[in-house]
C-alpha cells in the first residue's frame, strides 16, 4: 500500500495539468478493467462491466498548487494559487512545476505585520537572474505543485497531495483486488475537484449511475487545540454523513456502515464543516443520484506535510470492496 | 458601425429583448437555422460542408445596471444593481429607466451635507437614489413601474488616435465579433450563442450548453484591464494595445490546454500579438459550457477594456480588430487541421 501511495503522491496532477498523474494510474491499472476512456475534460474512466447496478466510485487526481502569472525583469515569478492555497501554509515552501524546475516561496520582506501576508506579494524564486532566463523555464500559465516527499513514520504516511492521491490509492487497489460482483462499477479518477468539483460533474452525466461513493481525505479534530470534530486518524474509515457540497443518502449510508460491520473494522462518522467532495456534483446529476462517502482521516490538508494512517487507508480498500458486492 | 450600434442598445441582464432583435435580424439570412431559447438566448447554427466537429462561439447580450425597487416619499427612486457594479463610480452618472427611457441621474448626499466620517468613508449604493425629477411618490409611481430596468446613459465616442468609449463593451465587443464571424462558412458545423444574464451568474450559457452539446467552445469577452496609475506591473490583468487577451485560468474555468495552445500557434503563424490574462478573478460563460453534458473542450478569447462594468469603458479598435483576425484564423486552422482536430477529441464524445 505504502509504495502505491508514495508513487501516486509524487507525481505532478496539479489541477488542470493531470496527465501525468493520469498516466501512471492507467499503468497500474490496465488490463484489470474491461475499458478504459478519457473524457473530453480530462477524466480517466475505467469500466469493469456487469448486469446489475450502476455504481460510480469517484476520486479525484488532481492536487492543490500555484500557477504562473507574471515574471519581472529579474527572473522573479508571481503566483495564483489553484485551488485553496493559504499564504502561511505556502510561505518557505519549495514548488516543482511539470518540467522538474524547483523554485523558492518567499514574501516582499518590506512586508512590516505577517497578518498582511497575501499571495498576490509572494513571488516564486527559480535562481534565474533575468526574465529571458526564467522564461526558458517557465511560462506564464504553467503550473507548480508543492514539494513533499512521501514517508511513514510508525503507522503514519506523511506526504504532500495525500489528498487525494491516498483515496486514488485505495480506488488502484480495489482494481487490482477485483472484487466479485455483478454490479457495472465506473471507477472514475476525477479532475479539477479542487477547483469546484468539476470532473466529477461532467463524469456522471456521461455515466448517468445508480448510486454514487466518493473517495477522499476528512479534516481531523485530533491535534493539539485544534477545532472541535469527532474524526481521528487510526479510528477507521470515515463514513460521511454530511459537508458543505452534499448530505450521503441515507440508504448509502447505511450501505457503507452494514459493510464495515460485516467485514469487522473500526468505523467513524464524519461530519465536515469546511470544504466538499465530488458526490456535491454528482448527486445532482440527471434525475438525481444516491450517494455517499468514505473518507481517510487526514491531518493538514492542503499542506505539504498531510498525514494520514496507513491502517485507515488499507481498510478502505477492504470497505470499498464489500460495498461494491451489495 | 456595428459595435457603436450594439453599445447604444440597452440590455440589462433580464432584458436582453432589444439586443437580440438587433442581432437576429442582422444575421437571419447568413446562417442556417436561429431559435431563441425559453430564457432568452439566442443560438444560430450554420451547417458545415463536412460537418466532423461541432465548434460553439458564444457572446453575451447582457450587460450590468440596475434596477427599480422602490420609492422615496421625495419622489426619488430606490434601485438595487444588477451585475457586478463599483458604486463609486455611481453619482452623477446620468441613467435610463424602463422601455421608454426616462432620463434620470444617480444622486447621493452632497458633500457639504455630509459629515466628517462620511467623507472618510466610501459612499454606500443604499444611500444612493436616481432623480428623474419628480417631487412627489405618486408622480414617481406614475412614471416608473416596479421592477423597470436602469441603463447606463452613456454615448460611444471616438477617443485619441484608436480608441473607443462606450458603455456594455462587455460584452457586444464579443457580440460584434461573432456576428461578423457568422458570415463565413467552414467544414465543420459552426453554432453561435449570445446569451442571456452572464453577468448575474452565468445563467444563460448553462442551458446553452446542455443544448448545443459542442466539441469546442470559443467565449468572445470584453475583459477587465487594469494598466493604469497605482497598480503594479505584476498586478495588471491585461494590458490595453497588446492584443486580444487569452485566459489560462479565472475564477469560473481553466482553459482546455489543446485548445488554448492550438489559439496560441494560431497567433503566432498568423503573426498577431496576443497577451495572457495576468490575473485569475472573474468568470465568463466558458465555465459553465466546460461543464455542460460530459463536458466541452473551452477556451477565451478577450478583448481588453479599461473600466469594465462602468458607465465609459476605453477599448483600443486595433486589439477589437486583431481579435476578430485572430479568431478568424482559428477557424480557418480548425478547418485546416481537421485531423490534429479529430485526435484532440478522441473519446470526447458525448452520447448522452
Amino acid at each position: 500500500m505504502f509504495e502505491t501511495i508514495k508513487k501516486l503522491a509524487g507525481s505532478f496532477g496539479v489541477s488542470g495539468s493531470e496527465e501525468e498523474i493520469r498516466e501512471v494510474i492507467k499503468s497500474e491499472i490496465e488490463g484489470k478493467v474491461d475499458e478504459i476512456k478519457v473524457d473530453a475534460l480530462g477524466n480517466l474512466i475505467a469500466v469493469k462491466k456487469g448486469s446489475g447496478k450502476k455504481i460510480m466510485v469517484a476520486a479525484h487526481m488532481d492536487e492543490i498548487g500555484v500557477m504562473a502569472t507574471y515574471i519581472d525583469d529579474k527572473g522573479y515569478i508571481r503566483f495564483s494559487n489553484i485551488g485553496w492555497v493559504w499564504q502561511y501554509f505556502a510561505l518557505g515552501q519549495r514548488v516543482m512545476f511539470k518540467n522538474g524546475t524547483v523554485g523558492a516561496v518567499f514574501y516582499e520582506q518590506k512586508l512590516k505585520e505577517m497578518k498582511d501576508l497575501k499571495l498576490s506579494n509572494m513571488y516564486i524564486d527559480i535562481g534565474a537572474k533575468s526574465r529571458e532566463e526564467a522564461e526558458k523555464k517557465v511560462k506564464i500559465g504553467d503550473t507548480a505543485c508543492f514539494v513533499g516527499n512521501t514517508v511513514m513514520e510508525g503507522n503514519m504516511v506523511i506526504s504532500k497531495a495525500l489528498d487525494n492521491r491516498s483515496g486514488c490509492a485505495v480506488l488502484v487497489k480495489t482494481i487490482q483486488e477485483m472484487p466479485e460482483t455483478d454490479n457495472e462499477i465506473y471507477y472514475v479518477f476525477t479532475v479539477q475537484e479542487e477547483l469546484g468539483l468539476r470532473g466529477a460533474k461532467t463524469s456522471a452525466f456521461g455515466i448517468m449511475p445508480d448510486m454514487a461513493i466518493a473517495l477522499d481525505v476528512t479534516d481531523t479534530g485530533d491535534t493539539p487545540e485544534c477545532e472541535l470534530m469527532e474524526v481521528k486518524c487510526g479510528g477507521g474509515p470515515a463514513i460521511k454523513i454530511k459537508d458543505r457540497s452534499f448530505i450521503a443518502h441515507p440508504e448509502v449510508r447505511r450501505l457503507i456502515e452494514d459493510s464495515a460491520k460485516k467485514i469487522g473494522i473500526p468505523y467513524q462518522f464524519e461530519i465536515m464543516e469546511h470544504g466538499g467532495t465530488d458526490t456535491g456534483a454528482i448527486h445532482v446529476t440527471g434525475g438525481g443520484v444516491p450517494s455517499g462517502a468514505i473518507s481517510i482521516p487526514c491531518r493538514y490538508v492542503h499542506s505539504p506535510v498531510e498525514m494520514a494512517d496507513i491502517t485507515d487507508i488499507e481498510n478502505c480498500v477492504k470497505l470499498l470492496k464489500q460495498c461494491l458486492k451489495g | 458601425m456595428l459595435l457603436k450600434t450594439l453599445t447604444q442598445i440597452n440590455g440589462v441582464s433580464g432584458s436582453e429583448e432589444k439586443v437580440r432583435e438587433y442581432i437576429k435580424k442582422e444575421i437571419e439570412d447568413i446562417v442556417d437555422e436561429i431559435k431563441v431559447d425559453k430564457i432568452g438566448n439566442l443560438i444560430a447554427y450554420k451547417k458545415g460542408t463536412a460537418s466532423k466537429f461541432k465548434v460553439l462561439l458564444s457572446a453575451h447580450m447582457d450587460e450590468v445596471g440596475f434596477i427599480v425597487t422602490g420609492y422615496n416619499d421625495d419622489g426619488m427612486i430606490k434601485f438595487s444593481p444588477v451585475g457586478g457594479i463599483d458604486p463609486r463610480v455611481l453619482p452623477g452618472k446620468r441613467v435610463l429607466v424602463g422601455d421608454k427611457g426616462l432620463k434620470g441621474v444617480i444622486g447621493c448626499k452632497p458633500i457639504h451635507l455630509q459629515k466628517r466620517d462620511e467623507r472618510d468613508r466610501n459612499i454606500k449604493l443604499k444611500s444612493m437614489y436616481i432623480d428623474i425629477g419628480c417631487d412627489k411618490r405618486d408622480e414617481a409611481e406614475k412614471l416608473v413601474a416596479l421592477g423597470e430596468y436602469i441603463a447606463f446613459d452613456s454615448k460611444f465616442k471616438e477617443l485619441g488616435v484608436d480608441c473607443i468609449k462606450a458603455k456594455a463593451l462587455d460584452d457586444r465587443a464579443g457580440c460584434a465579433i461573432i456576428m461578423e464571424l457568422l458570415k463565413n462558412r467552414y467544414e465543420f458545423d459552426l453554432y453561435a450563442s449570445f446569451t442571456v444574464q452572464e453577468e448575474i451568474g452565468l445563467r444563460g450559457s448553462e442551458v446553452v450548453g446542455y443544448q448545443v452539446n459542442p466539441d469546442i467552445a470559443i467565449v468572445i469577452e470584453g475583459t477587465t484591464c487594469s494598466d493604469v496609475p497605482d497598480v503594479k506591473e505584476h498586478e495588471y490583468s491585461t494590458e490595453l494595445g497588446k492584443g486580444p487577451v487569452l485566459t489560462v485560468m479565472d475564477r469560473t474555468a481553466l482553459a482546455d490546454k489543446d485548445v488554448l495552445n492550438f489559439i496560441y500557434d494560431t497567433a503566432r503563424k498568423h503573426e498577431i500579438n496576443v497577451q495572457f490574462k495576468k490575473t485569475a478573478t472573474g468568470g465568463n460563460d466558458a465555465g459553465k459550457i466546460q461543464r455542460s453534458r460530459c463536458g466541452v473542450k473551452v477556451a477565451s478569447v478577450s478583448v481588453p477594456c479599461r473600466y469594465i462594468h462602468s458607465p465609459s469603458s476605453v477599448m483600443s479598435m486595433k486589439d477589437f480588430e486583431s481579435c476578430k483576425s485572430l479568431m478568424e484564423a482559428v477557424l480557418t486552422e480548425l478547418d485546416n487541421n481537421n485531423d490534429y482536430i479529430l485526435k484532440m477529441l478522441n473519446g470526447g464524445s458525448c452520447n448522452v
